[in-house]
Parts: C-alpha cells; structure tokens; sequence
C-alpha cells in the first residue's frame, strides 16, 4: 500500500485530473502530503486478517425491493431551472461538446 | 413555563396555554441575538416560521388535531433540503441553491406540526470534527467562544445546547451529530442506518449518511425521531419495519440493563478527566441496578482506516454531480474552455480545501491499481467491524464509551487532517456498523478555566433504537448536573 507505492506529485496531479478537480500547481505538493499521511495511517488495514471475508458494501440488510410503477406528482420545471447557472428557454446552457470539426 | 423544552412546548400549544406564534417569536428573537456570538445559523427564515406558527394556532382554533410536535421550532442543518430559504452545505458551491422540494423528514416534522426556523452552520458538505470548514465562517462553542463546538453538525449542537430552540436536525456519517453533542453539551442521537429516510439529505457518505435529533433531552430526542422514522418509498434504504414508539416506553428503566464496556474505550489516550466522568456515570448506573460486562472490540482502533478509505470513495462518487451544470457553482466561461475544463474549474473553485482533499483520497483509493488494496480491503474489515459489534450485542443491551476523547479544543487548534480525523475514533464504526448511537451529557470538566461538557455515548444493536433511548434516558436522570445551559 502506501509504502509500496508512495504517492508521486505526478501522481496527485493524475489523481486530480481523474476527479476533475482543478488543482492549482502550487497545491499539488501540500495536497501530496497530507494525503500521504493519511494513507499511512489507513495502512493500518494491511495488519488486518480477511482471508475469506466478504466485503460489505451497506449495513442495511433488507433485500431491494419493487415499488409500484405509479404515476406521482413531479418537480416543477420552473423551480428546477431556477438552480441552473446558464439556461435557454426550457433548457440547460453548457459550452460546446464537440469540437467543430468532430463530424458526425 | 420552559419555552425551549420541545414536550413542553407542545402540551402547552396543544392545550391553548401557549400560541405557536408566541413561541417561535421568541426562538426567531433568541436565535436572531445569539448568532452574533455563535454563528449557529446561515439562516433564520421568519416569515416562514412565522407562517408555519400561524397555521398551527389556526388548526387549534378550528379544532384541528395540530400534531405531536405542534408549534416546535426546529433548527435544520444546512444540508437537509427545505423549500424555504437556502440549503448550501456551507459550500460556495451552494451558495445559492434553493431546493424544489423539501426533505422527507421535514416534510414529516412540518406534517406533526412542528416549524422549521432555520438553517444551520456547518463543516462543508459534513466533512469535518470542529465546524471551521465553513464558507460563511466557523461556527463557536457556546461554552466558551474560543473553542470549536464540534463537527460537522456544529450549527446544530451549538443552538440545541444554547438552549435557542429545543430540537436541531443533524446528520450523522462518522459522529457528526454525537460528536459535536458531546461538545457543546446536548443530546445527539443518531437512529440506526434505515430508520429515517436519508431522501433530501445531501449524500456525503451513502452506506454511513444517517439524520437524526440534536436537543436538549432524551425525551425531545425520541419525540422527534419518532416523528421522522419510518419507511419511505423515496429511500430504497429506508428499513420496512414497524418503528417501535421509542417515547411510550422511554421513563421505564430498564431492569438489569447489561452495559458492555470494551477496555478500548477507555483508553489512556483519552483526557484522564473524561475517563473519570465515564468511570462515575458508569458507577451511579450499577447503584441502579445496571451490571457492567466485559466486551472486546478489538478493531476500534483501525475504525478511522477503514472509515477514511470507505467515506471518501462514497463522497468522491456522490460528489460528482457536482459539475457545474445543472446547478451550483460554475466557473466563468473563457476561450478554450473545455466541457472537462468547466467542470475541474468549476469544482476547484466551488468546493473548499477539505472537500478536495477527501474528494482525491476517495479518487485514489478507488482508482485502477489501488481499489482492492484500499477499497476491497476496507470493505471487508467493515464486516469484521460488524461482527465483532454483534457477538458484543449478544451478551450485552448497550456500549458505553466517552463520545469524545477530548472536550472542545481551541478553534484553529488543529491544522493537520489527519490530527482531526482522529478525533472521531469512537464513533466511525457506529457508522460503519449501521447500528445506533447517542450522546448524552454527564457533566463538566475543566479546562483553563473553563468549564467544558462531557457526553457519555450509547450504542445498541441494529434496530434498537427504542432501547438506547431508554437507556439513554437511564443515564440523563442520574445526571442532574450536566443540565446547566450556557450564559449566551
């Protein structure tokens, strides 16, 4: 784990750009290390015997369950815009997704 | 007449002694006066309460049964969706966000009559143990304003225990409600993972997120939850199991109660003063006829790895929707920009430095390469954690612990992350068990001068809710000197 593989700065400007995050460049080291004193610490887990243990995802242990397809009430379209940061008309307003010349 | 008390403000509401409209006057007047001090609330919203508190005094004039909280003011924490006023997690992301719907349990809280009164302060999207990772400013303990109340649900435990209104919601992923309970010196419950419906509760940590009461007794505490638990067809998380009335039951004590007292929870790292408190609630509970068991829970101790893998690869995935788009926050266009640009601007200047950090430890510890080391690994030792709560459960009714290891420490006391995290080592596994946990204060310690609250934690098995109340109750009647208010 965290001793096998020591976090890079190369790496924690990978790791940012994977939780689309803009890190500026001067905060990638401080971000490094506090991030390699936590993963210190959780190595701690390494100490621990799982041979044959199941993970468990959730406490909760009902099984899922079906709910009826009904028709209900739902969000007013006005009030749901009223939150977005750039519409038009009906619509939300987001900067070109593909380049001019991608075709298709 | 105690107008904080929630149980006895609705027997006066409810009996016309009192007007709804009087009593939330003089919480809004009270909360108004000592947010200048605490910066509890983000928001006290008065003409709706103010509305709310009318509708209530116009059900009681038209014979209307206004409901088993009716006329209760009740401080929201600011990641629960209302349709009134803001709901911005302390986030600049948020900053203006205005929910279009309420959350479930404010739907039912308003549905049993009680008046939501604002939105309170607290560490950025729940992520934090001192309330200082806020947008707007941290929040201050009202027992001495230099200290920290606690986190995340700090806004919260700071208005319940300042005696501003007698019930604040909480949410509760690591100890965020029991923790800054223990703190300020008020009850904090968190029900068991299923009870309440997380629908409207802004996810932090999905398998861990659980909302639950902050007040200023165990009574108001089984009041309010009894008020919001139960199933919801909106959470697929929400328990289909009948919800025991936790307050019919609750002045019963319970004879031969089995207290389990692992010997890790009295750990020498702890302040040997709030060791001692435990230690004297511990003994006036066997004077009642309670016995003390011998549990172990060896794995306590790698509770924080394992919650600090598990939380922020939850938060790192729930986070995502965060992009910029639909709503919150989005970075200024430029020439250029990429869609992937706008949303790493976007994200980089709405969320603050703790959420990026937990953001990019989740993004690690989940990423190609690390998932089964970190993630796989945690996930497993979770199940560890439960079953060794479990084989505890079976020769015990509760575990009992200090919810803290330390009183309130100084505000900007604590720079390094990880010193913090630490902080919540003995209430994590209450998360990652899915089982119930409360706080509930047993007196004062003193700290330069200071005289600072202690709160005992109470866990019980899954779906006992009911019974820690009871027990919790126990331990609340036997600690007539914890229930001293702060001077605000």
């Amino acid at each position: 784990m965290s001793e096998t593989h020591p976090l890079t700065t190369q790496e924690t400007a990978h790791v940012a750009k994977l939780a689309r995050l803009a890190v500026p460049a001067d905060r990638i080291e401080a971000m490094r290390t506090q991030l390699v004193g936590v993963l210190g610490h959780v190595a701690k887990l390494k100490a621990i015997d799982v041979e044959g243990v199941q993970p468990m995802t959730t406490p909760f242990t009902q099984v899922n369950r079906l709910d009826e397809d009904e028709p209900g009430p739902c969000l007013d379209i006005a009030d749901v815009l009223r939150n977005a940061p750039a519409v038009e008309g009906r619509y939300l307003a987001v900067p070109k997704v593909l380049a001019e010349d991608a075709g298709g | 007449m105690n107008f904080v008390d929630a149980t006895d403000l609705r027997d006066a509401v409810r009996s016309r002694k009192v007007k709804a409209s009087d009593a939330v006057a003089a919480t809004l007047a009270r909360a108004k006066a000592a947010n200048a001090k605490l910066n509890a609330f983000h928001e006290i919203l008065e003409e709706d309460a103010m509305r709310q508190a009318k509708a209530v005094d116009d059900a009681i004039a038209a014979g209307r049964d206004p409901g088993p909280m009716a006329g209760v003011p009740v401080a929201v924490k600011d990641n629960i969706a209302t349709r009134e006023g803001r709901t911005t997690c302390s986030s600049r992301m948020l900053e203006h966000y205005r929910s279009p719907f309420d959350a479930t349990c404010i739907e039912r809280l308003r549905a049993a009559g009680a008046v939501v009164m604002g939105k309170t302060n607290m560490d950025e999207f729940a992520m934090g143990s001192s309330s200082e990772h806020c947008a707007w400013g941290p929040v201050k303990n009202p027992w001495d304003i230099t200290r920290v109340p606690g986190g995340s649900s700090g806004g919260s435990a700071a208005a319940a225990a300042a005696g501003i209104c007698g019930v604040a919601l909480g949410s509760d992923t690591g100890g965020s409600i029991r923790q800054p309970a223990s703190l300020c010196g008020c009850v904090g419950f968190k029900p068991t993972y299923g009870r309440v419906s997380r629908y409207g509760l802004v996810a932090f940590g999905s398998s861990l997120d659980q909302i639950g009461p902050l007040t200023q007794s165990v009574r108001d505490a089984a009041l309010t939850y009894a008020a919001m638990a139960g199933v919801d067809r909106r959470d697929s998380t929400s328990a289909q199991l009948p919800v025991e009335d936790p307050v019919a039951s609750l002045e019963q004590p319970i004879a031969g109660l089995r207290i389990g007292v692992p010997a890790q929870y009295i750990s020498d790292a702890n302040d040997p003063q709030v060791n001692a408190l435990v230690r004297e609630s511990l003994e006036r509970l066997k004077a009642q006829g309670a016995s003390i068991v011998p549990v172990e829970l060896p794995l306590t101790d790698v509770g924080i790895s394992t919650y600090y893998v598990i939380a922020p690869a939850e938060a790192s995935a729930n986070l995502a929707r965060f992009d910029g788009i639909r709503y919150g926050h989005r970075a200024p266009a430029r020439p250029g920009q990429s869609l992937d640009d706008l949303y790493a601007e976007s994200r980089g200047q709405g969320f603050g430095p703790e959420v990026q950090r937990r953001i990019m430890l989740g993004t690690y510890v989940l990423s190609a390469g690390y998932y089964d080391a970190y993630y796989g690994r945690a996930l497993k030792v979770r199940r560890l954690i439960k079953a060794e709560f479990d084989r505890a459960f079976a020769n015990c009714d509760v575990i009992a612990g200090p919810a803290s290891a330390t009183p309130a420490f100084r505000a900007g006391g604590m720079t390094d992350p990880l010193q913090m995290y630490l902080c919540d080592v003995y209430t994590v596994n209450t998360n990652i068990a899915g089982i119930p946990g409360i706080s509930v204060p047993i007196g004062f310690m003193k700290q330069d001068g200071a005289s600072l609250p202690v709160g005992l934690h109470l866990q019980a098995a899954a779906m006992a809710d009911a019974t820690l109340l009871r027990a919790a109750r126990m331990v609340e009647r036997l600690h007539p000197e914890a229930a001293v208010r702060p001077a605000i």
